[in-house]
C-alpha cells in the first residue's frame, strides 16, 4: 500500500530524513518511536505533502501510485489522512463548512454527487458519538479555542468522516488523559478494516496497549533504525532509547 | 487643472445658483473663495499622501449646471445588488433624485421625509437650514470646497424624534453619462432625539465612460438616537469615488458605520465621526476587496470629544494584483474626554509582492483616564492553516477562498440587518471566488 524507499528529505537547507525506507500492507498497524526531533513529525508532513518540505532522494509510492507528483489534496483524496501533532487553528472558518466543504471535495474526486444535508448531519451525529465529542465543538471555527484534548478527539473525528485508506496518528496521545486516550484509541479500532492501514506515531508505549502494533520501528536521526514486533515497544519503555543510540554509533 | 472650474465657477455662478436650493446657495461664494485657496487635494499633504488624484482629475469631465434630465428608468437600467432586505427604496442618478413611483415606499411613516434636497430645502426651509453645511462648512478640505462650489442637488431624510424605522432606507446612487461625467451631490440626514434609522447606499455605474462622484454627506444623530450607515460600492473600474461622510453624535446616541468596496476604480472615503454627547456607542467598520489596478483609501477619523463614549474601529483589505490600499485611522481623544473606551484593528491580507498597502494609526490622546488601543497587521493566509485544509482534501484555491471570507467574517458579522449580512455574504463570497471580477449589473469590467 505505502512503499518508501531510500527517503531524503530537508528543511530550509537542513537534512532532517536521511535515507528512510518503509513498507506498509492493508491491515497493518505499524508503530514509529523514537526521541525528540529525530524526524517523525517530518516524515508524516513528507507522506502528506506538506510544501514547507523537500524531498530530495528516495520515493514514496502509495497504491501504485508516485505521491511526490500529487498536491496534498490529491493525496487526501486518495485516501492519506494525517492527524496533526499540533492541529492548526483556523478563525472564522466553521467546523460544520469545514468539514462539509473536505466531504464534497473527496466525493467530487471519486465523481460522487454532493452529499445531501440530512446525510450529512446523520453522519456528523454518529461520528462525533464515536469520539464522545462535544456538541458545541462543531459549532465553532476549527479547532479555534478549543482544548489540547479537545483538539486531538476532533482529528479522530474528522478521520472518522473521511474513513481514510491509510491514517497516520501523529502523536495523538500525547496530552491526553487516560479517559481520552481510550475513546481516541477505540475510535482508531473501530475504524480499523482488513483493507485499511495506519501508522502510529508515538513516545510512548501506553497508546500501544490499545492500539496492537503488527509492527514497531524506531527512527532515529532520519532513519529507521531497528524494527521488530509490539514487545520492541515494551522493550523502549523500560529501557528507554539510550541503548538505540549506542547500537547506531557502534 | 484647478483652473478650468474656477473659471467655469465665475462663468456659470449664476446658473449654477438659479438651479439650487437657496440655503446651498448661502455658503456658495465662501465654498468657491475656500477652493481658490486650497485648490484639489495634492500627494504633498499629509492626509492626501497615500492616492494621488491627479490623474483621475486632470480630465474634462462634463456637468449639468442646468439640471437636464438624464433619461434613465433605474428600475429597467439597475439590477439590484441587494434584493429582498425590504428596504424603503430610493435612486439619485448622478446627483439628481430620481422621482419616486415605488410601491416598496408606502409604509414609510408620514412623518418621515424623504427626498431631493432641493425639495425639502423649498418645503421645510427653516429645517434645512439649521443643519445644511453645519458640519462641511467647516473642514479645510479642498474636495468638501468643491462640492460646496458646485452641488446643487442631493438625498434628503429626515427621521423626526422617537419615530423607529423597522426597515432599512436604501438608496442607490447610479452614475449615467454618454461623456465622462462628474457629479457633486450633497445628501443630508436628521435623525432626531430616541429615532431610529439604517441607510444603506448602494454605489452603481452604468455607463462606459469615466466618473467623478464627489459626495459629501451630512449626519445629525440627536440624543438617544440609533444610525445605522451601510456603504456598498460596486462600480466599474473607470469611476473615481470621492465621498465625505461627516456624522455627529449626540448624547448617548449609537452610530454605526460599515464601508464595503467590493469593486470599484479609485475610491477615497473621508469619514470623520465626532462624538459631541457623553455615553456615545461608534462602531465603524469596513472592508475592501480589490484587485487589477484598483485604489482605495479610506481616511477615518473618530474624534472623542465628549467623556465616557466607546468606539470600536475595524477596517479590513484584501488586495491582489497591482491594487494599492491606504487606511488611516484618526483617534482624538480630547483633554476632558475621560473614560473613553477607543478600539482601532486594521488588518491587511496580500495576495501577492505586486499589491499594496499603506496604513496609518494616528493617536491624539489628551485625556488621562482613557482605554485607547490600536493595530495594524500585514501578512499573507497562514500557510499551516492553507497545509491543513488541503491534509483534509480541500483544494488550494478553495482552500484559499476560505480563509480569505474567514478573514472578512467579523466586518459581516457587525451588519445588523440579518438579511443584508446574508447577502453581503454571497456577494463577497462571489467575488472572492472571481465571479464578480466586474460589479454586478455591468459589462463594462474585463
Ligand atoms: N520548520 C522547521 N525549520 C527547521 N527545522 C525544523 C523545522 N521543523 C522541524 N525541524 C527540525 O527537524 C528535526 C525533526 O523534527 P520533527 O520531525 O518534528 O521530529 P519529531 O517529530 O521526531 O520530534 C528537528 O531537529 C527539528 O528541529
Ligand atoms: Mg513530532
Amino acid at each position: 500500500m505505502l512503499e518508501i524507499k531510500d527517503l531524503h528529505a530537508s528543511i530550509n537547507g537542513k537534512e532532517i530524513l536521511k535515507g528512510l525506507s518503509l513498507s506498509v500492507k492493508p491491515g497493518e498497524i505499524h508503530a514509529i518511536m523514537g526521541p525528540n526531533g529525530s524526524g517523525k513529525s517530518t516524515l508524516s508532513s513528507v507522506i502528506t505533502g506538506n510544501p514547507s518540505f523537500e524531498v530530495t532522494q528516495g520515493s514514496i509510492v502509495f497504491e501504485s501510485k508516485d505521491l511526490q507528483k500529487m498536491a496534498p489534496e490529491e493525496r487526501a483524496n486518495e485516501g492519506i489522512f494525517l492527524s496533526f501533532q499540533y492541529p492548526v487553528e483556523i478563525p472564522g472558518v466553521s467546523m460544520v463548512n469545514f468539514m462539509r466543504t473536505a466531504i464534497n471535495e473527496q466525493r467530487k474526486y471519486r465523481n460522487l454527487p454532493p452529499i445531501s444535508a440530512t446525510d450529512f448531519l446523520r453522519i456528523m451525529r454518529e461520528k462525533k458519538a464515536l469520539v464522545e465529542m462535544d456538541n458545541k465543538l462543531t459549532n465553532r471555527s476549527v479547532n479555534e479555542g478549543f482544548s489540547g484534548g479537545e483538539k486531538k478527539r476532533n482529528e479522530i473525528f474528522q478521520m472518522a468522516m473521511l474513513e481514510p485508506k491509510l491514517a497516520i496518528l501523529d502523536e495523538t496521545d500525547s496530552g491526553l488523559d487516560i479517559d481520552a486516550l481510550r475513546i481516541v484509541a477505540n475510535g482508531v479500532n473501530k475504524l480499523k478494516s482488513p483493507e485499511n492501514a495506519t501508522i502510529v506515531i508515538t513516545h510512548y508505549q501506553r497508546l500501544l496497549e490499545y492500539i496492537i502494533p503488527d509492527y514497531v520501528h524506531v527512527l532515529y536521526d532520519g532513519k529507521i533504525v531497528k524494527s521488530g514486533g509490539k514487545e520492541l515497544a515494551m522493550e523502549l519503555e523500560t529501557r528507554g532509547y539510550d541503548w538505540i543510540k549506542q547500537e547506531v554509533v557502534v | 487643472m484647478e483652473k478650468q472650474y474656477i473659471d467655469l465657477y465665475k462663468a456659470h455662478h449664476s446658473l449654477i445658483k438659479q438651479h439650487a436650493a437657496s440655503v446651498m446657495n448661502a455658503s456658495r461664494d465662501a465654498s468657491f473663495a475656500l477652493f481658490e485657496k486650497l485648490g484639489f487635494p495634492t500627494t504633498k499633504l499629509e492626509n492626501y499622501k497615500y492616492t494621488d488624484l491627479k490623474e483621475v482629475l486632470s480630465p474634462d469631465y462634463g456637468l449639468n449646471f442646468k439640471r437636464l434630465d438624464f433619461p434613465v428608468d433605474p428600475y429597467q437600467a439597475f439590477k439590484c445588488d441587494v434584493p429582498g432586505i425590504h428596504s424603503f427604496l430610493y435612486f439619485v442618478v448622478n446627483d439628481a433624485f430620481y422621482p419616486e413611483n415605488n410601491q416598496q415606499n408606502v409604509d414609510l411613516p408620514k412623518e418621515v421625509v424623504i427626498c431631493s434636497l432641493k425639495e425639502a430645502a423649498e418645503k421645510y426651509p427653516d429645517l434645512v437650514a439649521k443643519y445644511y453645511g453645519h458640519l462641511s462648512t467647516q473642514k479645510q478640505d479642498g474636495l468638501v470646497a468643491f462640492n460646496g462650489v458646485f452641488a446643487q442637488d442631493g438625498f434628503f431624510m429626515y427621521v423626526p424624534k422617537n419615530v423607529q424605522l423597522d426597515r432599512p432606507v436604501q438608496l442607490v446612487n447610479i452614475m449615467r453619462a454618454d461623456v465622462d461625467f462628474m457629479a457633486n451631490a450633497h445628501n443630508l440626514i436628521i435623525v432626531e432625539e430616541g429615532a431610529k434609522a439604517q441607510l444603506l447606499v448602494c454605489d452603481h455605474t452604468v455607463d462606459d465612460v469615466r466618473f467623478v462622484s464627489n459626495r459629501v454627506t451630512e449626519v445629525f444623530v440627536a440624543e438617544n438616537a440609533t444610525y445605522e450607515h451601510y456603504k456598498l460600492e460596486n462600480t466599474h473600474i473607470k469611476t473615481t469615488n470621492l465621498s465625505t461622510l461627516l456624522i455627529d453624535q449626540q448624547a448617548s446616541s449609537n452610530v454605526l458605520g460599515n464601508v464595503i468596496t467590493l469593486h470599484n476604480g479609485l475610491t477615497r472615503n473621508n469619514i470623520e465621526i465626532a462624538l459631541n454627547g457623553e455615553n456615545c456607542e461608534t462602531e465603524l467598520c469596513g472592508m475592501v476587496i480589490a484587485d487589477k489596478k484598483q485604489q482605495v483609501d479610506n481616511f477615518t477619523a473618530v474624534l472623542h470629544n465628549m467623556p465616557n463614549c466607546h468606539s470600536n474601529e475595524l477596517f479590513k483589505y484584501v488586495l491582489d494584483d497591482v491594487s494599492k490600499g491606504a487606511f488611516t485611522g484618526r483617534l482624538y481623544v480630547a483633554k476632558d474626554a475621560q473614560k473613553t473606551r477607543a478600539y482601532q484593528t486594521n488588518r491587511n491580507i496580500l495576495l501577492n509582492r505586486t499589491a499594496k498597502i499603506r496604513t496609518k494609526p494616528q493617536l491624539e490622546i489628551y485625556a488621562d483616564d482613557v482605554k485607547c488601543s490600536h493595530g495594524a497587521t500585514i501578512g499573507q493566509l497562514d500557510e499551516q492553516a492553507m497545509f491543513y485544509m488541503r491534509s483534509r482534501g480541500i483544494p488550494y484555491e478553495e482552500a484559499r477562498l476560505l480563509l480569505m471570507f474567514a478573514f472578512t467574517a467579523d466586518v459581516i458579522d457587525n451588519i445588523r440587518i440579518p438579511a443584508l449580512a446574508d447577502r453581503m455574504k454571497m456577494l463577497v463570497e462571489k467575488r472572492l471566488r472571481g465571479e464578480l471580477s466586474k460589479c454586478e449589473g455591468c459589462t463594462i469590467c474585463q
